[in-house]
């Protein structure tokens, strides 16, 4: 089984939700559709208040070279552009559009629920179609998806990775869609394949899941050059630089782009908006996402299909509020998540999860003093050396630490998750990092 | 209204714990404290006791009123060390200076760094060590070992004492008497022989490592290189001159260094982090050992060996990197 060298843990992978099929979530009342919900620069509002939007219509245009549209996720009529609180309470500028009774789309996407299998357009036009749509990565980064298909000059892409890892714990919408929409997501990847110009598409995914794995084995033989490789079942497979080495056994050196080896990755859920997107004309204004916890019961498990800007309030009232036990509500997974501070604040892109953890589950230990154990060296995938950073940021010497390489941390978790002296190592690292970047600036 | 709690990723834990190490540890050591009460009789445990209850006493003493602060008695590291200290020593050692040892481990050792995690020495063989050098006789003079049908019928140990294989050795060999009359490898195996309370039974410790690698309290980079580097060693010098030096598998079973091997130097606390630091580390305890023993004026010398490699860990660890992604 593949795998990669350094490192690795296993969590409990509590992968509760996988037998929920995708549903519709309902729209929302009011829609709050950040600006910059990507890697880069906040787009540009080309609406202005009172005006009337349709679905899918383009709301905010991309100028930065690094940024990515924005369109309508509803229909209805521009409320204000004001400053909004996100999730996580920080202030970002927002179009908050009322939602009118009824559903009008833009003409030029095709809502039929036919599969489009001809793949028409050119190289080039499939990453401008790529672009237009707003197509941003939905692995986590949302770094803006056509960037990665402009090959900077002198380099060459020899591999496409698709990344249906979904290492995470709890988190099962690429599980998900792989099943509820295998086709669509092949599709999707053959236009990738095509953009990029490569021979062959991987698709890397853990071993836990047998159902998709066979599913995906047995569709992929009416396509050309795509190839399902089983990974075995460790933290963080899905990261990007293990998903390199574990699937072609190349390693990108530090502060490398997977292009230097001559591969670009990108996430199952993309593939599958990269299909809707050139293939029906439909842009980025909905996410997959799961809505799981160990407190809720089989039938709250739920894995949706979601409009951009529906508040995160809506999918607790949908399950009739949340448990009475709810200590700690995390988007993304109980590894790399992050715990939200507002609930009413909107879905993004990329959004891939809303997770409800029970006090039992969120509990801290209290930190002891290192024991010099090594079992965060040999948790980390990167080979780095966390007790060393922690000693090192607690003293002040971030430039010591920094000389120890700990900018290669990608802050998986491994480090915190495997410390039996519960010493908050990756907080440690995430704070030097920070500390780090502003003494550049300054110089 | 309901708040809810926020923190930094990863959200979970993998439930590992200081404590549970320490006790996995202890769980180790119960082969070993089996095997001493089976050779040596009850006196074994007495010691053992003696030493575990004063290491948590001086522990808490010390906590409490030197240091004042939260007493860490419980996460069993003070046990662990107690246990070591008693299997380092010999069954019949009068109980004051197994005191004074554990006093020495605890206090000086440990506590005097500023506890658990932050001693550059383990502790024990701080102890065991100290112990050695100030009580020479007592340390040296050992119970000869009861035969394991005759433990309950003749409660007197101390009857005859006698020298360890390796004083033996040495003793021969400086006398120029070559035909020393080695124990019976069986015997050291199962642990027949003299020498301290742990150290004897190469089968107990192989159990309790083997415990430890299961539950990856430790890993077998120092056991394999120190046992590999001792085993190696010795063996050239036996191939060179077979009645000057001992063989070489006479000398991985006697003299503790076992119990160094498993027990002492995988002290997670003092040995180094990254693999090859630990092999490092490991090989240099086989070589410092084989030269102690050989050349020094101790008959043993994995103590020694084991506390001089404990000071060089901070430059191992400095030295001897983890291989670091693409590199």
């Amino acid at each position: 089984m593949r795998t990669f060298r350094l490192g690795g843990v296993h969590p409990e992978e509590n992968k509760i939700s996988t037998n929920a099929k995708i549903e519709v979530f309902p729209l929302p009342k009011q829609a709050v559709v950040f600006l910059n919900q990507h890697l880069g620069a906040p787009a540009t509002p080309v609406v202005a208040k009172g005006d009337a939007v349709k679905t899918g219509q383009l709301i905010a245009k991309a100028e930065a070279f690094v940024c990515a549209n924005i369109h309508s996720p509803v229909t209805g009529t521009v409320n204000k552009i004001d400053t909004m609180k996100d999730i996580f309470g920080f202030n970002k500028t927002a179009i908050v559009i009322d939602v009118a009774e009824t559903e009008e789309w833009v003409e030029t996407v095709d809502t039929t629920p036919d599969i489009k299998r001809d793949i028409t357009l050119s190289q080039k036009e499939i990453v401008d179609k790529i672009k237009e749509m707003g197509i941003v990565g939905l692995g986590g980064a949302t770094f803006p998806t056509h960037i990665k298909y402009m090959i900077p000059e002198g380099k060459k892409a020899e591999y496409l990775l698709i990344n249906a890892a979904e290492c995470e714990p709890y988190l099962t919408s690429d599980h998900r869609v792989i099943l509820d929409h295998t086709e669509e997501v092949l599709i999707g990847i053959s236009v990738l394949r095509k953009a990029l110009g490569v021979p062959k598409a991987y698709i890397g995914i853990e071993n836990n899941k047998p159902e998709p794995i066979a599913r995906l084995q047995e569709m992929a033989k009416q396509f050309e050059g795509i190839e399902v490789v089983p990974l075995k079942v460790k933290y963080p497979q899905g990261a990007e630089k293990q998903l390199i080495y574990s699937i072609t056994r190349r390693s990108v050196p530090s502060g490398k782009l997977p292009i230097d080896v001559g591969c670009v990755v990108n996430n199952i859920g993309t593939a599958f908006s990269v299909y809707e997107a050139v293939q029906k004309n439909k842009p980025l204004i909905e996410t997959i996402m799961t809505l799981t916890g160990k407190s809720l019961g089989q039938q709250q498990q739920h894995n949706f299909v979601v409009r951009i800007g529906t508040p995160f309030s809506d999918l607790a009232n949908y399950i009739g509020g949340l448990p009475e036990d709810t200590c700690k509500i995390i988007s993304g997974g109980t590894m790399m998540g992050k715990a939200i501070v507002n609930i009413d604040g909107p879905i993004v892109k990329g959004t891939s999860s809303m997770l409800l953890i029970s006090e039992k589950e969120a509990y801290r230990y209290e930190e002891q003093d290192c024991i010099r154990c090594g079992k965060c060296v040999k948790a980390c995938p990167m080979g780095l050396e966390p007790y060393l950073f922690s000693s090192l940021i607690n003293n002040g010497k971030f430039q010591e630490a920094a000389d120890n390489h700990l900018m290669d941390c990608m802050e998986c978790g491994c480090c915190l998750f495997s410390c039996p002296a519960h010493k908050p190592l990756t907080d440690e690292i995430r704070l030097a990092k920070t500390k780090l970047r502003q003494m550049q600036q300054k110089k | 209204m309901r708040l809810l709690n926020v923190s930094g990723s990863p959200h979970v834990h993998s439930g590992e714990s200081v404590k549970r190490i320490m006790w996995d540890v202890n769980i180790a050591l119960i082969p070993l404290l089996l095997t001493a009460i089976l050779f040596f009789g009850f006196e074994a445990l007495f010691v053992c006791l003696v030493s575990v209850a004063s290491c948590l006493l001086f522990q808490w003493l010390i906590e409490k009123f030197l240091l004042k602060t939260k007493t860490t008695i419980t996460d069993g590291s003070a046990i662990v060390t107690g246990l070591l200290l008693a299997f380092n020593l010999p069954s019949n050692l009068p109980l004051w200076i197994v005191i004074i040892g554990a006093l020495v481990a605890i206090g000086i050792g440990k506590m005097s760094f500023g506890g658990l995690g932050k001693n550059p020495f383990n502790p024990a063989l701080v102890g065991r060590v100290f112990l050695l050098i100030s009580f020479p006789v007592q340390m040296t003079t050992w119970p000869r070992p009861l035969g394991i049908c005759n433990i309950f019928s003749n409660g007197a140990v101390d009857a005859t004492t006698g020298a360890t294989p390796l004083a033996a050795f040495k003793e021969a060999v400086k006398n120029g008497t070559a035909n020393f009359d080695m124990p019976n490898l069986m015997d050291a195996f199962l642990g027949h022989i003299g020498g301290s309370m742990g150290e004897v039974s190469a089968i107990a410790i192989i159990i309790g490592g083997i415990y430890m690698l299961c539950r990856r309290v430790i890993s077998w980079h120092i056991p394999v290189s120190f046992i590999g580097t001792a085993l190696v060693f010795s063996a050239i010098l036996w191939c060179i001159n077979p009645s000057h030096y001992m063989d070489p598998i006479t000398t991985i079973l006697t003299g503790g260094l076992m119990l160094g091997a498993v027990f002492m130097a995988t002290d997670m606390v003092t040995s180094p982090m990254s693999k090859w630091g630990k092999v490092v580390f490991g090989i240099g305890c086989g070589l410092l050992t084989i030269i102690i023993r050989n050349w020094g004026s101790y008959p043993e010398g994995v103590s020694f060996a084991i506390l001089l490699m404990n000071a060089c860990v901070p430059l191992i660890n400095k030295g001897f990197k983890p291989k670091r992604f693409a590199k």
